[in-house]
């Protein structure tokens, strides 16, 4: 077995592991964390898939011997990814902020109320 | 086995053992931890694949700046973990769960080993296109060049992503200043570091933008090491976050797109197709939407990390 096909069997597996994460972990933090690993296993299996259809064209002069392609469009998904988390983070915090909890539960009712020592803006202590 | 192969098998038990170690550990900042170190694994992981330009993108991006950000919410939401963990679902609910997502796994596996062999490749007609652009990188050719419409749009995506951001912040605090940076105490390392590193990584983010049109390198990488430095800056508290509601800063948000746009509609006329470049201007009209991306893009990303506008009082207290 090559090194880029156990690649890509790592690739699946990061994919199943941030799917389990996904559903499993209740904090929605831990959420887009799993979300991320995702992610980051799909980019893999797409990175797979450029060093497989790559042979030695670019070998020369470039330092790349992958296609191009697949290449691009990764660091494409990288920053969107990027874009997205921060997003995401972001409506995360203000929904913590104005009490509404940190778990995806529709109850209102249920959801934990703001603990009354949280640090919400991230000031240092006097 | 060869050394090649051993280090490959190491490296990729060393990812899915911090991948486990992200989805499992008890709290957000340990997750978070593990990240980070997952990240800079996943980029020796990129280079082993011979893609460089994505191995420095993950080191910047996916690992450093991502990291920052959800760092930051980590500390943020510490005091709601407790109340999460109680709704953790029951053992018999997530061992279906965890033999679900193992059937996911075993599916992409199995598309894995039995990919179609001479694989599919779009490389032999991207190495024939690349000599009229005058590059040399062919991952620069295929962002600027032939798939010029999908770095168009990525770049675009970077504006609604951060107006989507400001977009949460309280009326009354809209004229403040983005508050999300972490602020650690004040030390003599960190304003020592804030001094002494940011020099160095603009002329590193010249360099790569500069030889980003023949060697790995280009204008994502520099943005995001542009943007890390200005943080880095930011949190030491050098320099304050920009106002939002700053005109200066908008505009250089979107002189990028504006000018990738511009040089796109030109080509209508000049090259006969949107985001044509005309004969022999190809090189010098790539190299200009390059240095001007880097700038919007390092820009977006900072002030993505920097997250949505506070009270203005609430920046001096933090101060």
């Amino acid at each position: 077995m090559s090194g880029t096909t156990l690649f890509g069997l790592g690739a699946a597996a990061l994919v199943g592991l941030g799917l389990y994460g996904l559903i499993c972990q209740p904090g929605a933090l831990r959420k887009i964390l799993a979300f991320n690993l995702m992610g980051s296993g799909i980019f893999l299996l797409f990175g797979v898939i450029a060093k497989r259809g790559g042979g030695a064209l670019f070998a020369a002069g470039t330092g790349s011997d992958g296609d191009p392609v697949p290449q691009a469009l990764v660091i494409t998904g990288l920053v969107v990814a990027f874009a997205a988390t921060a997003i995401a983070v972001a409506l995360l915090v203000r929904l913590a902020e104005t009490g509404g909890g940190t778990t995806l539960e529709t109850d209102a009712q249920d959801a934990p109320a703001v603990p009354t020592d949280a640090n919400l803006r991230g000031e240092r202590e006097p | 086995m060869s050394v090649g192969l051993i280090s490959d098998v190491v490296l990729i038990l060393l990812v899915l053992s911090l991948a486990v170690w992200i989805t499992i550990a008890r709290t957000a900042y340990r997750a978070v931890v593990g990240f980070v170190a997952y990240g800079l694994l996943m980029t020796l992981l990129w280079v082993r694949l011979a893609a460089l330009d994505v191995a420095m993108t993950e080191a910047a991006l996916g690992s450093g700046l991502t990291g920052i950000l959800l760092f930051a919410a980590a500390a943020r939401l510490a005091p709601f973990e407790a109340a999460e963990r109680a709704r953790a679902p029951a053992p018999a609910l997530r061992l279906l769960i965890g033999l679900l997502c193992t059937l996911v796994a075993a599916g992409l596996a199995a598309v894995v080993l039995w990919l179609p062999e001479p694989a599919p490749t779009l490389a032999p007609l991207v190495a024939e296109h690349l000599p009229p652009t005058g590059l040399r990188n062919p991952v620069t050719g295929v962002l600027l060049a032939h798939r010029a419409i999908d770095t168009l749009l990525e770049s675009m995506v970077l504006l609604p992503a951060l107006i989507g951001v400001w977009s949460v912040a309280a009326d009354a605090d809209w004229s403040g200043r983005p508050g999300s940076l972490p602020r650690p105490p004040a030390s003599d390392a960190l304003t020592l570091l804030a001094r002494i590193l940011p020099p160095f990584g603009v002329l590193v983010a010249i360099h790569l933008v500069w030889i980003g049109a023949d060697e790995p390198g280009g204008k994502f990488q520099a943005a995001a090491v542009l943007a890390a430095m200005w943080v880095l800056v930011m949190m030491a508290g050098l320099q304050q976050p920009p106002a939002v509601v700053s005109r200066g800063w908008r505009g250089l948000l979107v002189v990028g797109a504006s000018l990738f746009i511009a040089i796109g509609i030109a080509g209508i006329w000049l090259a006969d197709a949107f985001l044509a470049y005309p004969k022999g201007l190809a090189k010098p009209l790539i190299i200009a939407i390059e240095v001007a991306l880097t700038g919007s893009v390092a820009v977006a990303l900072a002030l993505l990390l920097s997250g949505p506008p506070t009270r203005a009082h609430r920046c001096e207290a933090g101060r």
